[in-house]
């Protein structure tokens, strides 16, 4: 065990039990998984991408790029989860990745012996030969061997939330700098929400030793804790990781809500996908660590500088046996001391520096620390470390260590200030990239500004946030800093160790070495784009947050730049990734689109309806009678009886738009191809409304109520569009036209019956018989009456199914009473309720065009509308269909098709070819729409479009279905199968 | 130099003595025979097959930053021809097949992959949409195959089946169509166009044009110097409109933002392309095991390459729509392109609109799988000064005559395309 | 993004339809050249890379057209009017 017998801030007396690779071991409420695993003496987490080489813990929170996990099981299970940010839970079940059969034996290992031919980019040379291999043998190798943990094997169960807030000022991180910038504008009065990724709040105050007002940091934190509790404006938000800023100041959070239990509790989320709107931020996320690119610096046991600090001061725990530093900045000097005095053995501080300040040598010696000026580590050696060759002075020397922390420096956490195309600039004086312009209204503190030392991290914070306060009008209380000493804060560049043994390392997970680097130099991908996507350096999931830096140093170096002149990539969101259940949030399965009942949606499953999704709506299919089995043999059922009888359908999802006013007429007239101006009061008619383009956009029949009063309908998928394109027309081409336009769709339910019954059955249920008689309402007529004893209503008489028929129009609330009194009416006459099946069926027997003949690509001309196109007005579209494409008579017209041999099928979908011709695009005549049986005729009808249109009226040539196999030939007939004069819908 | 397992064994076994830059940064001449504006794909494929098949090697491409930079380097990385309409279908075919010999072609592995695309089902009207796209696709050569929901479980039996808000009921399946990893390809071609002769010259913007007396294009203005060319190619994308308005040339595009995401990688889980028919929503995974996603544009004019979160929760739901297994894997990176969207949804290629002039332009969101055959066809508009027959139909008067190619049906405007 | 709608204030932009640019104006259909003026009409656009008045409407809220002026390199909004009143004093 590797638990210091005192210190840090796990709680001792909440032990919890856990389990790694099916080994079990003990932590405490507190520790992370990797903590806890260092304090277990498990060294050996995971293996790397490419090489399978052996892989330890090196950071310490959300740029770890070797400790990713396979954390829970089944259903829960989630792939590729950071040891070092998953909080331990009593039962925590995890394996290590990528490695079979197991972390310690890996037989993928055995790709480090091909690392020489591995390099960057190797496959693009290669796997080319012979030709079929690629994809039948290398590729799947490839793929196996490829991907990182796995994913689960069931839907996720778990339940993700979405929630919004709204705040004058969000502070991103809470370290020293934030928790300055919280406490002064939350005592100014200004609403703060304080984000925080990790579970708790203080970040690096959590692991320092130095003290704060003589104690541990760790209590100034609970104190300034407490007091933004205590403040209602702020609100602090733990386990909140900020992951990207969008326009509008609005910033994307995901907050872990139960990650750290087991499982969720009831009705809780796992997560909750946060969309703040923040007036002003200040970015406050700290800075992290470097590692140094020196041969075999990926080797189990050597870690960052600051994880090392973080183990032995957060968590308590000693990393190593023997420890020693590698560095180039005097942080990791503090980190040594802090460690040593501790109980953490320190066998050597290393520093590439010839010379460091005295005081820290002072520091070094009076603990009997070893230190190597000038010196630099050249190899390591040990499955798990157990030496390092160091170089100093002339001569090489093996030190026995297990440990080694490593520090070139801190590289600020400056992504966030990306987001909107900022550029981080190269700061020579820290070696480090620092924020360039950020998002607007955002602002940098702290050392993620490359302010480094506690001091001035805690001035920038306040006086940032004293500032924000100030442009809000209100004053900030000075802050009060807590008294400490400063660490030491001195560094010099320093990357590579160009004489390393062995690979030197830059992006662990990918495998990416300094030679890579210089391969792809010499190959010509010299900008740092270029370099990232030859070597796939900075593309794992760690995001570069460790490689990106010392790789443009290497890349700068080899191509005899400076970082400054080679620039750097841009970071993207997420900051940290964000499972893609957190952002699809509650709209997934049932829930992932709202679900739209008709009016009588009750009424038809009481009557056995099956229905479809028809867009957003569920509609009734077609209405199995008792021991009806065949969908077929119902809809037949249903045609029989509405052709002969009475059928009902409910037919409210069609867009209705009331439109007042006296130049509706005038605006219609605009609209509509054809001319509505004259419609008189009571009277309906189908019109064709175009884009400007001259396409169709939609057709519908508008009715005129009174001389100022009109409604319009739409086709129910168009609804939408149409009202938009109405409120264009009103407000922004003709605002000078008199018209008020509202969309009525959910206020009014409407029920369509057809049939030679229709109107006796229509007798039973309106209040006025006589205005319904047939002189008092004929055919296309439109009257506003009462139905059920004073139910307002509006009924039309016209029929989509080609029958003498009604649509009876009702506030949306009595659609269901609607449809039940209009059954008890019909009973008497055989009324028999249909669907969107029988409905096709008839529209197509009719050659009504519907959604598959309206589908954008068609004119008013091809539609056999042409002469409905008014030339003394101008509509909408009139110029543009004169063009000569749309006025070409090779153009695909609407025409009918019947099967030469009335026993055939045809299927929408078919295309149209002459008799004898090859199957070729050259050759393609035209499609079927649309295609049905007809039980009226008995044989199989379609609609659809051949080149020519109405002139090869006559023809025959060929449905040619090449998915499906067939091949029918076909006669091509007018567009209309039944009752083309339309006698029976005058009736 | 010609790349082999040979030559990776021995650059191998010699610390990699045998390479050298995979292309010439080359600087700009004063003059060219052509000059290619613009250093993705598309500009990269028309040099190499200027100079391959028309045998004109006097050509330079010139790229603003470095080359694949654009969508080139972007994109969801996926080829099909599973179009609609005969001005679209036939030369989305031909790319096709180009992709499956481009490895042998340019000596380079692009990674082609033909894992298939299934373009998934949920309805009868959709179906019937597909079986006309799907005999369209027959009737051009390509393969395509309607299958039933049974089928679509068997293929990829993590689907949601049992609790879907929109069920899928089948799909339209093309076995052919598949992935390419998209740098390789602006890097094969790049060596492969070098090696011809051609100059690929980088960090050089045109900021001008140089005009002739008749008002023709006489050469380019760059940030490295005037160049002269008999002829020049644009090749842009959604830069076209800025780069086409010192010529005075307003084109019916618009330039939109479109966000594309990858996952951390997983093992494999997604065999081939997948497209969900009831929200915008596609995916695929990539050899390395992240899964590729993608959904609709963000809708508003932008050339700002980023987009907004409403957009990356509507691909996520309909990510989780399609397989909610993937609700614990995290999204890694978003990024986002500049799309070139027309006023039909479909690309512009000509000669013109001034002479001199050359025009590639138009594919929306889907340029990546037409980068071949865009090259054979531009090359061979520019060196013949005719259309190609496979892009006859994407001519730039089309939009004057009404022989619009207008795939969706949505009309003259590009956010719907 | 978020618009300020003249009528309801700032909202999420996914609350809005987005038709395009604002600048072109509906040709007279019944002038000689029509069929020209209608073409540009419909299909030629500036496109820039810079500020543009685009027409936005507000679905989700109003039901108001609205002209919003915006940066299309930046997404930054500097202008919000009713489309009707736009057009009225245009």
């Amino acid at each position: 065990m590797s638990r210091l017998s005192s210190g840090g801030l796990v709680d001792r007396t909440r032990p919890l039990a856990f389990s790694f690779d099916g080994r079990r071991y003990g932590g405490f409420a507190g520790d992370t998984l990797a903590s806890a695993l260092l304090a277990a003496d498990v060294r050996l987490v995971g293996r790397s991408f490419k090489y399978h080489r052996p892989r330890g813990i090196v950071g310490c929170g959300t740029e770890e790029p070797n400790a990713l996990v396979e954390l829970r099981s089944g259903a829960r299970r989630e792939p590729n989860a950071r040891a070092t940010t998953v909080e331990l839970y009593d039962g925590l079940d995890a394996r290590a990745q990528n490695a079979w059969p197991s972390v310690s034996f890996d037989v993928m290992a055995i790709n480090g012996l091909f690392s020489p031919f591995f390099g960057a980019a190797f496959y693009y040379k290669t796997f080319m030969w012979p030709k079929a291999a690629w994809e039948k043998l290398y590729e799947p190798a490839i793929r196996r061997a490829a991907g990182l943990g796995r994913v689960a094997d069931a839907p996720d169960p778990d339940a993700y939330d979405k929630a919004h807030a709204f705040c004058d000022l969000l502070v991103i991180g809470s370290g020293p700098a934030g928790l300055a910038a919280a406490l002064t504008a939350g005592r100014a009065g200004l609403r703060v929400i304080l984000a925080e990724e990790d579970f708790r709040f203080g970040g690096r105050l959590l692991s320092e030793a130095a003290p704060l007002d003589d104690a541990a940091p760790v209590a100034w934190v609970e104190r300034t804790l407490a007091e933004l509790a205590s403040l209602p404006n702020v609100r602090p938000m733990p386990r909140t990781a900020i992951f990207g800023v969008y326009d509008g100041g609005t910033y994307g959070a995901l907050e872990r809500v139960a990650d750290h239990l087991p499982i969720p509790g009831a009705h809780a989320p796992r997560q909750r996908l946060w969309k703040i709107v923040a007036t002003r931020a200040i970015l406050a996320a700290g800075a992290i660590d470097r590692p140094i690119v020196f041969g075999g610096n990926d080797r189990p046991g050597v870690m960052l500088a600051q994880a090392v600090e973080s183990w032995v001061g957060r968590y308590a725990v000693a990393p190593a046996k023997a420890l020693a530093v590698f560095t180039s900045a005097d942080a990791a000097w503090e980190t040594a001391f802090a460690a040593h005095d501790a109980g953490q053995q320190i066998a050597a501080v290393i520093d590439a520096r010839a010379a460091v300040a005295p005081a820290l040598l002072e520091a070094a010696k009076r603990r009997g620390l070893r230190t190597v000026l000038g010196g630099e580590v050249r190899s390591t050696a040990g499955k798990t470390l157990s030496s390092i060759e160091v170089f100093a002075n002339g001569r090489s020397e093996r030190l026995a260590v297990d440990g080694l922390a490593m520090s070139g420096g801190f590289s600020p956490n400056v992504h966030l200030t990306c987001h909107h195309g900022g550029r981080p600039q190269w700061n020579d004086a820290i070696a480090a990239f620092v924020p360039g312009a950020a998002p607007p209204g955002m602002v940098v503190a702290g050392a993620a500004a490359g302010t480094y030392g506690r001091s001035a991290c805690f001035a920038e914070g306040a006086a940032a946030a004293a500032a924000i306060a100030a442009d809000f009008g209100r004053t900030a209380p000075a802050f009060d800093a807590p008294r400490g000493v400063d660490a030491a804060t001195g560094l010099s560049a320093f990357w590579h160790v160009e004489a390393s043994k062995g690979m030197a390392f830059i992006d662990f997970q990918n495998d990416v070495a300094a030679k890579d680097v210089k391969l792809a130099v010499k190959e010509g991908f010299t900008s740092v784009e270029h370099l990232k996507r030859y070597t796939t350096l900075g593309m794992a999931t760690d995001q570069g947050k460790l490689a990106n830096v010392p790789g443009l140093a290497v890349l700068a170096k080899a191509s005899g730049r400076t970082i400054a002149e080679t620039g750097t990539t841009l970071f993207r969101p997420p900051w940290s990734p964000v499972s893609i259940g957190a952002l699809a949030g509650h709209h997934r399965g049932r829930d992932f689109r709202p679900l739209r009942l008709t009016p009588s949606h009750v009424w038809a499953e009481e009557a056995g309806a099956v229905f479809v999704e028809a867009g957003p709506w569920l509609r009734a299919a077609w209405f199995p009678a008792p021991g009806e089995t065949d969908w077929r043999v119902a809809v037949e059922r249903e045609v029989k009886a509405t052709r002969t009888a009475v059928g009902l359908i409910d037919v409210s999802t069609f867009g209705k738009i009331d439109l007042q006013g006296p130049d509706v007429g005038r605006l219609l007239d605009r609209l509509y191809v054809n001319t509505f101006s004259t419609l008189a009061p009571g009277r309906v008619r189908y019109g064709v409304m175009c884009r400007e383009d001259g396409f169709v956009m939609d057709d519908g029949t508008t009715a005129r109520l009174a001389d100022d009063r009109w409604v319009m309908t739409t086709t129910t998928a168009n609804a939408a569009k149409v009202a938009q394109h109405l409120e264009f027309c009103l407000q922004v081409l003709w605002s000078d036209l008199d018209v008020q336009a509202v969309s009525v769709t959910e206020q009014w339910a409407q029920i369509s019956i057809s049939g030679p019954r229709a109107r006796d059955t229509l007798a039973g249920v309106v209040d006025d018989p006589a205005g319904i008689a047939a002189e008092a309402l004929p055919y296309m007529g439109a009257v506003e009456t009462t139905v059920m004893d004073g139910v307002k209503a509006r009924i039309f008489r016209l029929s989509f199914a080609g029958e003498l028929g009604y649509e009876i129009a009702v506030p949306a609330d009595r659609g269901e009473a609607l449809a039940r009194a209009l059954m008890a009416a019909g009973a008497a006459f055989g009324i028999t309720p249909y669907g969107l099946e029988a409905l096709a069926v008839m529209r197509i027997e009719k050659g009504h065009v519907s959604g598959p003949e309206l589908n954008g690509q068609t004119t008013a001309a091809d539609l056999g509308f042409g002469r409905m196109v008014s030339q003394k007005k101008d509509s909408i579209g009139r110029v543009m269909a004169t063009r000569p494409g749309l006025v070409d008579p090779a153009r695909p017209g609407f025409v009918g098709f019947r099967p030469l041999d009335r026993t055939q099928r045809l299927a929408a979908g078919a295309h149209l070819l002459a008799r004898g011709a090859a199957a070729t695009t050259d050759a393609d005549l035209g499609w079927i729409s649309s295609a049905t049986w007809s039980p009226t005729l008995g044989h199989a009808v379609g609609l659809g479009f051949i080149a020519g249109g109405a002139a090869r009226i006559g023809e025959v040539v060929r449905a040619w279905d090449g998915l499906r196999g067939t091949d029918v030939e076909v006669e091509v007939c007018a567009p209309c199968f039944y009752d083309p004069d339309g006698g029976r819908l005058r009736g | 130099m010609r790349y082999s397992l040979l030559n990776v064994v021995v650059n191998g076994l010699t610390g990699n003595r045998f390479t050298g830059p995979a292309w010439r940064d080359a600087a700009p001449k004063p003059a060219y025979d052509v000059v290619i504006v613009g250093g993705g794909g598309h500009g990269l494929a028309t040099a190499y097959y200027l100079a391959k098949e028309h045998g004109i090697r006097n050509v330079a491409v010139l790229e603003k930053s470095w080359i694949g930079s654009g969508n080139a380097g972007r994109n969801t990385t996926i080829f099909r021809s599973n179009y609609l309409l005969p001005g679209n279908q036939p030369f989305y075919e031909w790319s096709v097949k180009l992709w499956e010999g481009l490895e042998q072609e340019l000596n380079y592995n692009v990674m082609a992959s033909q894992r298939g695309i299934v373009n998934l089902i949920h309805s009868d009207a959709q179906r019937d949409a597909y079986a006309r796209r799907g005999n369209a696709m027959r009737l051009s050569g390509a393969d395509a195959h309607l299958l039933d929901r049974d089928a679509v479980r068997r293929m990829m039996p993590f689907l949601d089946f049992d609790n879907a808000r929109f069920p899928i009921k089948g799909g339209l399946w093309q076995p052919r169509a598949g992935t390419a990893r998209h740098d390789a390809v602006v890097w094969g071609y790049a060596r492969a166009a070098d090696a011809l002769g051609v100059d690929i010259v980088q960090n050089c913007e045109v900021v001008g044009f140089t005009r002739g007396p008749d008002g023709s294009v006489t050469g380019v203005e760059t940030t490295r110097g005037t160049i002269a060319a008999e002829k020049v190619a644009l090749a842009v994308a959604g830069s076209t409109s800025r780069v086409a308005k010192s010529l005075g040339i307003r084109l019916p595009i618009e330039s939109h933002v479109l966000q594309a995401f990858v996952s951390e990688a997983v093992k494999p889980l997604v065999p081939g392309v997948v497209t969900f028919g009831a929200g915008h929503f596609y995916i695929s995974q990539s050899d390395k095991g992240g899964l590729v996603f993608g959904g609709d544009l963000d809708g508003y004019n932008s050339y700002a390459q980023r987009g907004n979160l409403a957009v990356v929760e509507d691909v996520c739901e309909g990510g989780m729509a399609v397989m909610p297994l993937i609700g614990r894997v995290k999204l890694l990176r978003q990024w986002a392109g500049l799309c070139d969207m027309s006023m039909d949804g479909s690309p512009i290629v000509d000669v013109g609109p001034l002479a001199g002039l050359y025009l590639n332009t138009g594919w929306n969101y889907g340029g990546f799988k037409a980068t071949p055959a865009s090259g054979w066809c531009f090359a061979h508009t520019i060196a013949r000064d005719e259309a190609h027959p496979l892009t006859a139909a994407m001519r730039l008067d089309r939009f004057r005559s009404g022989r619009v190619i207008d795939e969706k049906g949505v009309g003259a405007q590009p956010n719907l395309h | 993004m978020r618009i300020v709608c003249p009528y309801c204030g700032a909202r999420d932009a996914h609350e809005f339809a987005y038709l395009g640019d604002a600048a072109p104006t509906r040709p007279d259909p019944s002038a000689a050249d029509a069929v020209d003026a209608f073409h540009d009409y419909v299909h030629l656009r500036d496109n820039p890379a810079g500020p543009l008045d685009e027409l936005w409407y507000h679905a989700a809220g109003c039901r108001r057209w609205l002209v919003v002026t915006r940066d299309t390199r930046t997404h930054a909004i500097t202008a919000t009017v009713l489309a009707a009143t736009a057009e009225a004093s245009s």
